[in-house]
């Protein structure tokens, strides 16, 4: 699975300009669906199975989208102005490097600061993709770019732009492919736009139906120097969403995820995210409401261009997915 | 029967449509309270349109059908509300507390003359006069909720808690500029109406005058929900910040500049415009020599926000009529950028491939 977490992350795919990194996913999992579609904005929705006895209906996202940079300014001297695309952190840009949807790639430079500034604002900040003139610029206005960093893996933990969301991308299709028989009727959405909303998961919601909604993506640990305060940490298995900035997680679907784990002794954490959410918090609320959690792994310097998790959790949670799928589910 | 059309980067706006535009511009119709200009929209479109609702909202919806079956239903929103105010409490003598409604910075309040309830009395913000304040005082912006209405003791108690208001500012055409409040977004309004009057008919063509999207886009998420299209483009008006700067550097954040022609979206606060249907607008504009511009990307959002996001998702995007001054009293926008927008959404639609839709976002 390292290799297939390597092409993915190494894939350039912002918010709103996915296609690259849906490619890649429709070439892995299309022997292994029953149906393949792409709805209107873009996310890929992949079913396996029909509902039997004790079955429900249960949607699954994973975004396909990283965080970017679009151009807004192309100078008279060639340099590039830009804004963000999803939450970026003002003191990871200087020095980045990016790299546009076209290729070209790119160095992230500052104006001088004034006295008592600390940290370039926006505005003062510009990309140098080596243009000397607006005309033999390769960049233009509304153009985007992704920060460029490769794969690593460091053995136990691997280390990668865009971990966020790839990794749980991943994990949706080593599930697909390890389930074998099922009695739900499970739809593996790869959805869009995570980043600038949820945006895609939503309508995607909106056009299954579902009876369960569960997201996967990386949530924040504990476990660094002087850190966040959280319980979670690398290594300590998948994280059950209990609560995050965005949602509250049906109590029903939290105890479904810790039985299952208990049951087939597969190691997990309880997590609490004070700030940030999922793909679950449009679920949720799609149509007539729709009973919904998330599991989550963590991940230390997330929105950084150098995301860790630690590989055991990503396989103990495709463990959890495909145990928790392969039975009838009771949600009580 | 269609209307033959030459060359379309000619001017489409004539005195009939600057008309219509000022009196689109000078009805007053905040946030909630848009009937003055559904009275004007319903007037024009109910004798056009095969069909016409105005909904729960009061959002109007006019659908023109198109002369051939299993054509794609194309949806346009232009709001019909403005910014503006809201009376909060009478203090007697005429003097009234008021709110914002939408957004309005407070710095372009004081001394603006104001049209207040549906009788649209006159009435001023008052401003303390310079002999009485300090400079202190006057480098600080005075709070909306120091500030008052003045009706003055003719309008003492004609108008109550709830009444809307908006800025009194009369229309006018000054040499190649349209001048006039509210201009954000009557300018789509008119568009949209002008399109009414000659609808393309190789779609099916859904006119929505939506209410509330400067508090935030509600009219349309409600008018998308009924109207279910297959895409959708918001007609608009966004801001031209495109005076030079003041230490003569390159202005870098313009937004959109005056004279370029409609700003098409890429991406806003709200939307990551669908890239099919910008590659086809900008196509257009090309194939027709019609001038446009994209506007930065950034923040600001149209009702195109919440159209995307209904049901199963819209593929979207939005198009605008740049001016300067926006969300103030006065808006100044270019006559010729105006027609450009209209020409590129006429196009845009009569020119629509079937087969738009068919690759994948």
């Amino acid at each position: 699975m390292k290799e297939l977490i390597q092409k993915l992350v190494e894939t350039t795919g912002p918010s709103g300009y996915e296609n690259a990194v849906r490619a890649l996913v429709r070439a892995e999992v299309e022997s292994l669906a029953d149906d393949v579609r792409v709805d209107a904005l873009g996310n890929l929705i992949v079913r396996k199975g029909e509902k039997k006895d004790g079955g429900l209906r249960v949607m699954l996202s994973a975004h396909m989208d990283e965080i970017g940079i679009i151009a807004t300014h192309i100078d008279e001297r060639g340099f590039v102005r830009f804004t963000s695309v999803g939450g970026l952190y003002p003191n990871m840009l200087l020095g980045s490097r990016v790299r546009f949807l076209n290729g070209q790639p790119g160095v992230i430079g500052g104006e001088k600061l004034d006295a008592g500034e600390r940290l370039h604002p926006m505005e003062k900040l510009f990309i140098d993709v080596g243009a000397t003139s607006r005309e033999d610029c390769p960049v233009q206005v509304g153009d985007m770019a992704i920060f460029d960093r490769p794969f690593v893996d460091l053995g136990d933990r691997l280390v990668s732009k865009a971990m966020d969301d790839r990794v749980a991308v991943a994990i949706l299709i080593e599930t697909l492919r390890q389930l074998k028989d099922t009695p739900n009727e499970v739809y593996f959405v790869f959805s869009t736009q995570e980043e600038v909303g949820p945006r895609g998961a939503g309508t995607a919601a909106y056009g299954i139906d579902p009876e369960l909604g569960v997201a996967v993506d990386v949530t924040r640990s504990g476990d660094t120097p002087r850190g966040v305060r959280m319980a979670t940490c690398l290594g300590g298995g998948p994280a059950i969403k209990v609560r995050d900035s965005g949602m509250l997680a049906d109590p029903r679907v939290v105890r479904w995820m810790e039985a299952g784990a208990k049951k087939h002794e597969i190691p997990y954490q309880m997590e609490v995210l004070e700030a940030g959410s999922t793909d679950a918090m449009v679920i949720q609320v799609a149509r007539a409401g729709v009973p919904s959690g998330c599991v989550s792994i963590p991940c230390r310097y997330i929105h950084s261009p150098s995301e860790m998790v630690d590989y055991r959790d990503v396989q103990n949670a495709v463990r959890l997915l495909v145990a928790l799928l392969s039975e009838p589910i009771e949600l009580k | 029967m269609s209307a033959t059309r030459e060359n379309t980067a000619a001017p489409l706006v004539g005195a009939e449509q600057i008309e219509l535009l000022e009196r689109l511009s000078n009805a007053v119709a905040v946030s909630g309270d848009e009937g003055a200009v559904r009275r004007i929209v319903l007037e024009a479109v109910r004798p056009l349109a095969d069909e016409v609702v105005v909904d729960a909202m009061g959002s109007v919806l006019a659908t023109f059908r198109a002369s051939r079956p299993n054509a794609p239903r194309v949806m346009l929103a232009a709001h019909m509300d403005e910014v503006g105010f809201m009376i909060v409490k009478d203090d007697g003598d005429g003097l009234y507390q008021f709110e914002t409604v939408g957004g309005l910075d407070p710095a372009q309040l004081p001394g603006k003359p104001v049209l207040v309830g549906k009788d649209n009395l006159p009435g001023v913000i008052g401003a303390t006069a310079i002999h009485l304040t300090t400079r202190e005082e006057r480098e600080q912006k005075i709070p909306v909720r120091q500030l008052r209405i003045d009706l003055g003791p003719e309008g003492a108690g004609k108008v109550k808690p709830g009444d809307r208001a908006g800025f009194a500012t009369r229309f006018k055409v000054a040499g190649p500029s349209l001048v006039g409040k509210a201009l954000d977004d009557r300018l789509g309004v008119a568009t949209l109406i002008e399109l009414a009057k000659n609808p393309p008919r190789n779609v099916e063509l859904q006119l929505a005058f939506t209410v509330q999207e400067e508090v935030g886009l509600r009219g349309a998420r409600a008018a998308a929900y009924r109207l279910q299209p297959d895409l959708a483009l918001a007609i608009d008006s966004t801001p031209a910040f495109d005076l030079p700067t003041w230490d003569d550097e390159e202005n870098t954040q313009y937004n959109t500049r005056l004279g370029e022609g409609p700003a098409i979206y890429l991406a806003d606060r709200g939307t990551l415009s669908d890239p099919r249907l910008t590659a086809h607008l900008a196509a257009a504009a090309r194939r027709n020599n019609i001038p446009f511009q994209y506007r930065q990307p950034g923040g600001g959002g149209t009702d195109a926000a919440a159209i995307h996001r209904t049901r199963a998702g819209v593929p979207s995007a939005s198009i605008s009529v740049p001016g300067r001054y926006a969300h103030s009293a006065v808006m100044v926008a270019r006559l010729d950028d105006w027609s450009n927008t209209l020409a590129l959404v006429r196009a845009a639609l009569e020119e629509l491939p079937d087969d738009l839709l068919g690759s994948e976002r």
